[in-house]
């Protein structure tokens, strides 16, 4: 599904399903280096549960135009125009890890239209290395294979995203390299120091009104679960813990939409 | 910046897609011999239906027993995943049934297996599917053969029987510059001696009835996915990147990125075609795999030994091995193929066909019989048996003559293997008188 969100494409993923009125919309948001595809299992139930679903593209990564934004704070802006673009008045916000910052933002920025807010695999700060962002920026190859190791904790997840015979870590990493291999320039570097440089977790946590709910990996070491305290105390959210590393809806689809559904039911 | 990295070959080919079973504790892959799996509900039934869920629903489709062969087969390739099928040639078949139809066309070099030859040069132009045969080593006859409906471009890592050296770099140059993929037939190099992806393959297959399972019980195969090729920015796969009415108009490039392939491959494929590997086949195969590592250094070192002797016998015209000199592809060799160039590999016997014969018939401990990749060592003639449907000048244009000897070498004692070879050298002597 094509949109014109601020003058450019952007492209989102219904579900599987047509593009058509219901009275509840759930948008979910990717992370860094990552398109719609990380969201498809779920966007699938959810088009089917009685949702209208809109698993985007963020500008410059996968099917939308780019440039890329510069800031969480652009970011959330342009999903918000894209639910003008759409006709959606309210949805629940989904996020993974950068993707989560972008749905706090979003329903800080405009609570009357976030339904509810479910942030996964998420961290405030998301702070990143120097070490790392220096290896992003000299040689983004080497980056993407330490974050891929980084977000995964094993090499046996079952059932396998999107199906059985899938190999993980081969398909997060062919995702990331993908990605990256757009008209973009480094996008790697880009997206990790938009997760670096937001500053303003706390004070949107604070201005968000609707249910908010934290899932986390309980082995994730790319946005540990210990590092959501804070902000899930601000946000006065709920946290689903989950056996899984940052690569959370790949590792633990079931798991994942169990939680989802707490969040936002059927 | 040093960090982590995901774990070695030899641990994954212990370990990848498999962990002790959650509801035994069995640490082994346990064999799932189940046709179907129960729903908790009809919504979860709906829900995998949908691809809503992952699991399981039906072994045509997916297994877990054969789910792990997949992943395994997918980590020790470095893809996005894989599907087992029955065969090697139903792995073809499915790779090529998967992006092709009526009206399509691929690109192939001339030194295939006799089966894989028998597919594109008789069986698939029955279905409106052409082949234009090349030599492996003619880059520029790699991309003149090429037209509009191409589909796919496709080469063995080592051509059967002469081991030519699909040079996969240059040739994944052509095909991605026309938008095309390269297809590798995997099977003598194993992701042991050469992981084709990193060097440009896009899609690998293997007989896994011969060194992924290395022990001669069961017929198998495999195809693994990149994840590499963008099929969208291609424009020549509407199979992928437009609505499939046999699958709820799924656009399978846009549900997912980098495994439209593999997704078309499996709801279509399997569940039309329905070639799918037996659980108990993907368990057998899964112990081979546990030791390719180990396998494929003996075999490579037994080989080495054998080439040695007969490279220097005089009732040898010359061996096929890319690591001698005389190899035609034998720098190549050196660049693509560091570990060896695996363990199965002709020569031409000096004299008539009627010594040839009495080579064989002289061996005993080599067994006559037509495969590969076996434990034991193997002897077969092409000329006589896997190529017998080639015409001369068909076999010239693989390298093959009538006098070609084809050797799989397996984990014997080499001096018990060469001794072997001696005695049947010294039989085929005899007979010229």
């Amino acid at each position: 599904m094509k949109f014109d969100v601020q003058g450019r494409i952007a492209c989102a993923y219904t579900g599987g399903k047509p593009w058509a009125d219901a009275p509840r919309c759930v948008v979910f948001v990717h992370g860094a280096l990552n398109d719609h595809s990380v969201w498809t299992l779920l966007a699938r139930w959810y088009a089917h549960h009685g949702y209208r679903v809109l698993a985007v593209d963020q500008p410059g990564h996968g099917r939308s135009d780019g440039p890329p934004l510069a800031s969480v704070e652009a970011l959330a802006d342009w999903l918000l125009a894209l639910l003008d673009a759409a006709g959606v008045a309210s949805a629940h916000l989904v996020g993974h890890s950068m993707g989560s910052l972008i749905a706090l933002e979003a329903a800080s920025r405009a609570p009357e239209r976030a339904d509810g807010l479910v942030m996964v695999g998420t961290a405030y700060p998301m702070k990143v290395s120097d070490a790392l962002l220096a290896t992003a920026r000299d040689d983004p190859a080497r980056a993407i294979a330490m974050v891929n190791a980084f977000s995964h904790s094993g090499i046996a997840s079952k059932p396998s995203y999107p199906g059985p015979g899938a190999w993980l870590r081969g398909g997060a990493s062919a995702l990331m390299h993908r990605i990256q291999d757009g008209d973009e320039g480094n996008l790697f570097e880009h997206d990790f120091r938009v997760c670096d440089a937001y500053a303003g977790g706390f004070e949107a946590a604070a201005r968000v009104t609707c249910r908010s709910t934290l899932i986390v990996g309980s082995q994730d070491v790319m946005t540990p679960a210990k590092a959501t305290k804070e902000l899930a105390s601000v946000l006065r959210a709920t946290v689903a813990r989950v056996a899984s590393g940052h690569a959370l809806m790949q590792e633990a689809p079931d798991a994942v939409l169990n939680a989802m559904r707490q969040a936002v039911p059927a | 910046m040093p960090g982590p990295s995901d774990p070695g070959f030899d641990t994954l080919a212990l370990h990848a897609g498999a962990a002790p079973d959650p509801a035994t504790g069995a640490r082994a892959t346990p064999i799932h011999l189940t046709t179907s799996f129960v729903f908790e509900s009809s919504e979860h039934a709906a829900s995998l239906f949908n691809m809503e869920r992952a699991g399981h629903v039906y072994s045509r489709i997916s297994n877990p027993t054969t789910a792990v062969f997949e992943e395994r087969v997918a980590a020790l390739e470095g893809g996005v995943g894989a599907i087992a099928t029955a065969s090697g040639q139903a792995a073809l078949h499915l790779a090529i049934a998967t992006i092709a139809g009526a009206g399509s066309h691929i690109v192939a070099s001339a030194a295939l297996y006799g089966g894989s030859h028998n597919l594109l040069a008789y069986t698939l132009p029955r279905f409106g599917i052409e082949t234009t045969f090349v030599k492996p080593r003619d880059i520029d006859g790699w991309r003149a053969a090429i037209r509009p409906n191409t589909k796919l471009l496709f080469g063995e890592s080592l051509g059967n029987p002469g081991l030519d050296v699909l040079d996969i770099p240059r040739v994944s140059d052509v095909a991605h510059d026309a938008g095309v993929p390269l297809l590798v037939d995997a099977t003598f190099t194993t992701p042991w001696l050469q992981q084709a992806f990193k060097q440009g393959a896009d899609l690998v297959f293997h007989s896994a009835t011969k060194f992924l399972s290395g022990h001669g019980t069961v017929i198998g195969g495999v195809l693994a996915d990149s994840g590499r090729f963008d099929w969208d920015r291609s424009g020549r796969f509407p199979e992928l990147s437009e609505p499939y009415a046999g699958f709820h108009d799924m656009v399978f490039t846009e549900e997912s990125t980098v495994g439209a392939f593999l997704l078309r491959a499996r709801r279509e494929g399997l569940r039309d075609f329905g070639a799918c590997m037996s659980p108990h086949t993907a368990w057998l195969i899964l112990q081979g795999l546990e030791t390719l590592p180990l396998r494929m250094e003996r075999h490579v070192a037994n080989a080495r030994k054998v080439v040695t002797f007969l490279a220097a016998h005089p009732m040898v015209a010359q061996v096929g091995y890319p690591e001698l000199e005389s190899h035609p592809d034998h720098a190549l060799a050196k660049t693509l193929l560091p570990r060896g160039c695996g363990s199965v590999f002709s020569f031409d016997l000096r004299g008539s066909r009627a010594q040839g014969v009495a080579f064989i018939e002289a061996l005993q401990l080599f067994s006559h019989l037509a495969n590969v990749g076996d434990c034991r060592s193997l002897v077969i003639h092409p000329a006589s048996t896997t190529h017998f449907r080639m015409n001369d000048a068909a076999l010239a244009a693989g390298g093959i003559g009538p006098g070609t000897i084809r050797l799989s070498i397996g984990l014997e004692d080499p001096d018990d293997l060469i001794a072997d070879l001696k005695s049947a050298l010294k039989a085929a002597e005899r007979a010229a008188a």
